[in-house]
This record gives C-alpha cells, structure tokens and sequence, in this order.
C-alpha cells in the first residue's frame, strides 16, 4: 500500500486540486460556489474607497495657484488662470481680486496616478475618485479638461473612518 | 447491411461527408467542453461567455477569427514543404478515423488488419511535424521538430506494445471484432457486463493511454510546443488558416486516439450482448447504428476528460526524462503484460 | 575594472572553448540561440544568448538593459516626494517594498524617525508586498515548466492581497504611501478583519500549490539537482534573498539588520534549504510566503495606536550627507544609497537591486544545462525585469 500512497502523493493530489477547483466552480453561487472572476461588464466590482481611479476637480476652490502642476512629477497638468475684480464683500469695500481658471486640463495618458497634486492642493480643489471607466479609442482624447474633471466631482466618495487605534484628526 | 442500395458515388460522398463529420465534431466538442470551459473551471474562471449562449459559438468565432489572419511564410521557409506540413498532419487524422467503428454496420471501412493500419497511420504525423519544424527556418521550430520526431518514434513502440495484449486476448486485428469480443464475452461465466478490455489488461490501457499522451504532445509531454521554451515549437512560424489545421488536427487526434481506446479497450459502440440475447454482431439490431455512435462519443468524452485532466494537472517532462521513461518503464512493462497476456491465453 | 576585464576575458575563452569542444568531438558546428528578447519565459525583454550543443548549453549570456528607463539619472532631478513615485516602478510586484528603502535612507539623513504606528503598518505592508510579488512567482513557476493551472490560481489569490493593498493606500500596483516621517493616511477601518481573513486564503493558496506543483513527481523530477549554486559561488556572485538561503547561506537582512521597521517585535523563521538546486530555490519561496502572512498576523495584533506622521516640514529639504539603506526585499537585497547636497531633490540616488545581481550568475550557472533547465533555472532565479534594468 505504501507504493500506492507515494503514487496518490506524486501524481494523484495535483489532480485532486484541480478537481475539486472545477467543483467548486460549477456549484451554483447560492451555495457558495462560482468562479473567482467577475463578468466584468455585465457585474462589476465596486473598488476600495481610496482607489486613485481618476482626479476631479472643484473649479471654485481652485485659484491656479499652480502647486499641483509644479509638484507633479511628469508634469501633466496644464493650468492657464488670469486675475479679475470680484464685487467687495461687504458694501463700500474696494473690489477684491480674483484668480480666475480659465483652463484646467490632466493629461490622463501621461498620469502616473501618484496622487501628489491631489496631497500639495492647498485649498481642497483636488480629489480622488475611484471610477475607472474613461478609457478612450485614441490617446489623444485622455486630455480632459475641466468641465469633465468637474464632472467627477459627483463620485468622489466621502473619506473612509479609520482603523482603531487611529489618531483623530485635529480640525 | 443498411437496407438500402446507394451508387457507389453517393456511398463515397456519404463516406467523406461522414469522415470529415467524425473527425470536427469530436474537435470541435473537445475544444469547446475541455479546452474552454473545463480548463477554466479548473482555473476557477468561467471561460468564453459572449458568444453564444455560455461561449458555445466561441469556436466559430476564434475560427473566424484565424481564417481573417494574414498567412505569413517566413523569407527564409522552404515554401512548398513549409505550406503542406499542416495538411500532413491533418490527413493522418483523417486516415486514423477511416477505420473507427461507430456501429456494427456504420463504419468506413472494414480492415482485417484495422489496428495495424491505425497504428502506421498515426506515424504519418511525425512527417508533418519534422517537416514543418524544418521547413519553417526558425532555430525554435527546429528544436521542436526534433524533439517531437523523437518523442513520436519513442512512443509508437509502447503504444504498439500494448496493442499487442489486446490483439492477443481478442484474437483478431480487426476493430469491428475487438468490439464484438468484448459485448460478447464474458467473465467467469458471467456475462452482464461482457468482457471489455480494460479489466483484463488494465496494465495495457495505462501504458496506452500514457503514450497516447505523449503521441498527442499533450502535457506532461508537450515539449515539441512548450510554449515557454520554443515559444509554439513547431508550430511557432504558423499563422491564420495553416495554424488552424494544426489546431484542429490536435484535437480532432484527441477524439480519434480517444475512439480508439474506447474502441480497444471499453467495448466500442457495442453494450453487452446478453442484455439484448445477441450473439454476434450479426444478430445486432439495426438500431444500434444510431445508438452505436452516441455511445462511442459518450466513452471519447470520457477517454478526453482524462487526458486533458492530465493535461491541466501537470508539468512538463524534460525531453531526456520522457525517453528515458519510455524506454525504461513503458516497454519493459507492456513486454511483462503482453507475456502474461500470453500465457493466461494459453492457460484459459 | 580589471575584475570586468577578466570576466569578459573568460567568457570568451569560454566561447572559444565551446567551439572548440563542438568541432573536435562531433565535427558539428554550435547553434546559437537567442532567448529573448521577446520569448515567452524572460517575462520582459531579457535577452539570453546561448550557445547550443544539440539541446545542451555549452555557454550563455544575458544582455540586459532593453527596458532602460534610467531611474537613477531620473531621481536627480526630482524632488523626494516625487522619486518616491518612481521608484515604484523598478520591482513592480513588490512596489510598496521598493519605497521602504529609500525613505528609510532619506530619514535617516533627515534624523527624524517614523512614530511605531507608521513603522508597523510599514511592516504589514512590505510583507503583503512580499505576499503579493512571491505568489505570482509560485505560479509563474508552474507555467514556466508547462504546467497550466497554478498561475491562474496565483493570479485569484493575489488578487485579494492587491485589494489589501489598495483599500489601505489607493494603490494596487503602484501605493506611493510612504512619505519621509511615515505614512500618508492611516488605515481604514475594517482593513485588519479583512487582512486576517486573506492571510487564511493564502496560506490555503500555498497548500494547493505545494499539492499542485510541488508535490508531483514530474516537478521534482525536473527542479532537482538542476542549476545547483554552491554557497561560495553565490556568495561571490552576490545573490541574495531566496537565492542565497536556498544555497544554505543563513542571511536575511529582516533579522540581521536593526532598522526602524517592526521585525524585531516579531517570531519569525528564516528558511534556508542546503540543496541549493532549483527545488531549493522555490521550495524557499513557498515557505517565505507561508511565514509572510505568519508575520503579518502577528503584527495585526499589536499594531500600537498613535500617530503614523513625525513632524516634518511641509517642503522637505534633506540635509547634506550620504546614507545607505537595504532591506530585504521579495526578490532579495534591495538598497539606495541617497547622496543630499541639501536640495528638495537628491544629489546622486545608487540603486542597489536585487535581480540585477541575481542574473549575473546565468553565465556560470547555465553552463552544461539543457534548453528545458534554463527556462527552470531562470524561472527559479526569479528575476523581473524592472528590476535588472532600472
């Protein structure tokens, strides 16, 4: 018998996992079976809420301040902004002024997705979101401006709590 | 004999129409029940879905799909050979399933000899092979060819060998014959299962179907391929429709060899005589001719699970180790069987 | 410089040799053979160059350097934030490993030290990384010598550990979480539950791969005794990792080295196997990851509470002077030497990696192998491209 059990040991466990893979595949998902893998566009998995799937961008909090764009590493954020006279605060004031954003385009082709702009952004302008499905036929149309960049500011999700043990943050 | 009287054009038209149906349908359901969706399942994923319902049309398309590719031949290739090396291989498979029988009157042909030509047939193979590995002017493809002549000639011999006990213990050659000797045997006097082979010469059928493995370049002996070495061995300069032969010759050589082991070694088409009260295939009811068939796919679905179970199993030999393994441990123990063989047939 | 002298030199009387073995015994010529740059088992585009005796290698090269991207040219003329993100990229399996180095040698300049919280999650994260980059090479292992299945189940199960990872810093290849001082954000909550569940499923991973792949006899068959680096050679060649440990050589930088990480506060075997075959090599892997997520539990479960960022400057300027850090990375030694003139960037960044050295061996290891075993012994030596080029 133990020539058999050496035999089982060498060839026979190898076909038992594969066996048992193949079983537990074909058991219907009720009963806790089914594949590893997801039909990805008919079911799709949500990602973690911290994902760096895509920039967004909260153009009023923006004043092309142009940190983002200096501290990025390959230097794919294009901002143009001028300076204009907004209407004094309160009545009698001189008129404030103003940076204005007249262009806010990511070059998503040349993106690292390292998330340093979003980190330096002095004045919460700049915020991950975990959507993931911009893909595009040609590489030139990943440049996205601001009204698209302004578009994903809808699915940025809120800041997940933190792990026991965490320190609060001081606000 | 089926009661109907056919010029003999339209019986050779029915012949190749038939031939050419027994040799993609079982290509075509290996493909699709093993290679996609029991390797997936396997690999705890699902396999092809889109097309059609749960990826049944997937074949179609991937068939589409190579007819669209461009025929590259290398500058370098020996055009001529390099261009008919698929078909080489393709023809053996046709020539193999000349002989299968899938009912006691539906079959192509009836050799005396069948399995003796089963057997030359199956190295018509190895031809293409060499050739197309040589022909391709490819340092890869040439490696591949020569490991896969060696491999080939390595293991016809255990093949052969384990042939031989059946042929010993059926007394005949011929297929159709082989099959009737099993429905209609019997063991020790009882006869509810017949006699089929598999029980009296289980040493026969692991060596057969261990060199079929290796006669399939299927892995654990697919080292003519090993895409992670010869990137595809010999087929790696191939593309669009010359790929496809060899892709369908693969497989269609599955179901073949698969047939014949049935055939060999699981009682065929036949099912036990003495459940029906028949004595030989002539007192078989004609009815068996369509059910003949359906049981032979059945018992080759079976025999293909097998080998590509094995096949998803394992890793890959090294090609000193497969030699060695034939020569060392396949034949001394098909000689060992075909003695034994031998004398309990004289003794019973 | 002499000693690259030599090594040329004795390649080439190598080469010569070869031939002139090829032409006095059979009168046949040798065949060259190309593996790489694109062949299916260099996973990149390492080149090999082998010279062929029917199947037999009689000599070898490797000729690195196709995937170039000049990282250590780059870092000059980045800032220390923005090399962090870069140097991502050299091991992209291990990409969290990658960073801990080179943050390390920046604060060790910088004098200050990351509060326990940030160097325990640090931890937990390299492990995971190691976790991460070692499965794949068990199943890698698997389609390297023909066998189908196992990377299919390397890919299901790392997946989970990317998720890990992802859910904790954002990223699932590329995290860039560490910053000099600690770490960026603190975990999220339920991250540790979720982590003790994955470490069951990779630990039961491994038991299926050591039934799948090394347990069967055509594995062994093909991994044992082939390739087999004796302790002196790997030492002179400057393997590390896996590599060295499964020569017999017990060093592993995790407990031999007192740096700022929670190694010390953890019970943790280094594996070492005397054969120092192929099996030795992987068999060495497999045992690491099963002990990787023994250290990770043990740190989930004394995680201290605190802070995970020391007080640093908002614009991080590195005082003048040099530092050297390695760790012991999934693919072995992996070290930067960070030379500061006191600028936001670094003046000079040496990349010391793991893979690059590992590959050097090839010439002397494949000599007299068959094709078959310098795809085993290449995939057992474990390299990534990244790595090799830089």
């Amino acid at each position: 018998m133990g020539f058999l059990r050496d035999r089982y040991n060498e060839y026979g466990k190898g076909m038992q996992v594969t066996l048992a893979t193949f079983a537990q595949t074909v058991k219907p998902k009720k009963y806790g079976g089914g594949a590893a893998t997801v039909q990805y566009p008919h079911e799709k998995e949500s990602p973690p809420v911290r994902a760096r799937g895509v920039i967004a961008l909260r153009e009023d909090n923006c004043t092309a301040c142009m940190l983002c764009a200096r501290s990025c590493p390959d230097w794919c954020i294009y901002i143009e902004g001028h300076k204009e006279l907004a209407p004094p605060r309160r009545a009698g004031g001189a008129p404030r002024k103003v940076n204005k954003l007249d262009r806010f385009d990511i070059d998503y082709a040349l993106c690292m997705y390292c998330g340093i702009c979003v980190e330096v952004c002095p004045f919460d302008a700049l915020f991950w979101s975990p959507e993931y499905e911009y893909s595009e036929p040609r590489i030139a149309d990943l440049l996205h401006d601001k009204t698209k960049l302004g578009e994903w500011m809808e699915t940025v999700p809120e800041a997940p709590e933190l792990e026991a043990g965490a320190e609060k943050k001081k606000k | 004999m089926i009661a109907v009287d056919l010029p003999y054009w339209a019986q050779s038209l029915l012949r190749v129409l038939g031939g050419t149906v027994a040799v993609l349908l079982p290509a075509g359901t290996i493909v699709y029940l093993f290679l996609f969706k029991m390797m997936s399942f396997m690999q705890s994923r699902l396999g092809p879905m889109e097309a059609g319902p749960y990826g049944s049309m997937q074949l179609f398309a991937e068939v589409g799909k190579w007819l669209q590719k461009e025929d590259i031949q290398p500058e370098n290739a020996d055009k001529r050979i390099f261009k008919i090396a698929p078909l080489i291989v393709l023809v053996s498979t046709f020539l193999l399933v000349a002989v299968v029988p899938f009912g006691p009157d539906a079959y192509f042909t009836d050799f005396e000899a069948g399995i003796f030509y089963a057997l030359a047939v199956s190295s018509v193979s190895v031809l293409g092979i060499l050739i197309a590995g040589w022909s391709s002017a490819n340092k890869y493809s040439l490696l591949g060819g020569l490991r896969a002549a060696g491999q080939l000639i390595a293991y016809e011999l255990p093949m052969v060998l384990a042939v031989i006990g059946v042929v010993i213990q059926a007394g005949t050659m011929n297929l159709n014959q082989i099959v009737e000797q099993q429905n209609a045997g019997s063991m020790f006097g009882w006869d509810g299962l017949g006699n089929p082979y598999i029980l009296t010469q289980f040493v026969g059928f692991l060596v057969f179907m261990i060199a079929v493995q290796a006669e399939l370049t299927q892995a654990p002996f697919d080292m003519p391929i090993a895409e992670s070495e010869l990137v595809s061995g010999y087929m790696t300069e191939y593309s669009g429709f010359r790929f496809l032969i060899f892709f369908i010759a693969e497989f269609a050589t599955v179901g073949v060899f698969s047939l014949i082991a049935s055939v060999l070694f699981l009682g065929g088409w036949g099912i036990p005589f003495s459940w029906f009260g028949w004595e030989s295939n002539n007192d078989v009811d004609d009815w068996m001719n369509i059910v003949g068939p359906l049981i032979m796919i059945t018992k080759m679905l079976g025999l293909s699970f097998l080998i590509m179970w094995v096949r998803f199993s394992y890793p890959r030999l090294r090609e000193d180790q497969l030699q060695r393994f034939a020569w060392k441990v396949l034949i001394p123990v098909s000689l060992i069987n075909i003695m034994f063989t031998a004398i309990l047939k004289v003794a019973f | 410089m002499t000693d690259l002298i030599d090594r040329q030199k004795l390649s080439y009387i190598a080469a010569q040799a070869a031939d002139a073995r090829l032409n006095v015994e059979l009168e046949t010529e040798g065949m060259t053979l190309n593996i790489g740059p694109q062949h299916p088992a260099t996973h990149g585009t390492l080149r090999i160059i082998v010279r062929l005796d029917g199947e037999q290698v009689v000599w070898a090269d490797p000729s690195a350097g196709y995937m170039h991207r000049g990282y250590e040219k780059l870092t000059e003329v980045r800032t220390f934030p923005q090399v962090t993100t870069l140097i991502n990229r050299i091991d992209w399996l291990g990409s969290f490993a990658n960073e801990v180095p080179f943050i390390l040698a920046a604060e060790q300049l910088m004098e200050i030290e990351a509060p326990p919280r940030a160097q325990w999650i640090r931890t937990i994260l390299f492990e995971l990384s190691r976790i991460a980059n070692v499965s794949l090479f068990l199943g890698d292992l698997g389609v390297q010598l023909g066998a189908i299945t196992p990377v299919f189940f390397a890919f299901r199960d790392r997946e989970y550990v990317l998720n890990l990872i992802e859910g904790a810093t954002g990223g699932r290849f590329h995290p860039n979480f560490d910053r000099i001082g600690g770490l960026k954000e603190d975990l999220p909550k339920g991250w540790i539950d979720e982590t003790r569940q994955v470490m069951k499923k990779l630990r039961n991973f491994c038991d299926e791969i050591e039934n799948l792949l090394f347990g069967n006899k055509i594995f062994q068959d093909r991994t044992r005794g082939i390739g087999v680096i004796p302790p002196a050679v790997a030492q002179q060649y400057g393997l590390s990792g896996a590599n060295l440990r499964a020569s017999g050589v017990d060093w592993d930088l995790r407990r031999d080295q007192s740096l700022p990480l929670a190694y010390d506060k953890v019970d943790f075997k280094v594996w070492t196997h005397p054969d120092g075959d192929s099996f030795a090599r992987c068999w060495v892997r497999l045992q690491e990851t099963r002990e990787a997520t023994k250290i990770v539990d043990q740190l989930l479960d004394g995680i201290p509470s605190g802070p995970v960022m020391a007080k640093v400057p908002r614009i991080i300027k590195v005082p003048e002077g040099e530092a050297f850090v390695s760790t012991e990375n999934p693919l072995g030694e992996m070290g930067y030497y960070v030379v500061s003139q006191g600028d936001l960037g670094p003046f000079r960044v040496k990349i010391r990696t793991a893979s690059f050295n590992n590959i050097s061996i090839v010439p002397w290891v494949l000599r007299g192998v068959y094709v078959p075993d310098v795809i085993t012994i290449l995939a057992s030596l474990y390299f990534i491209l990244g790595d090799i080029d830089k």
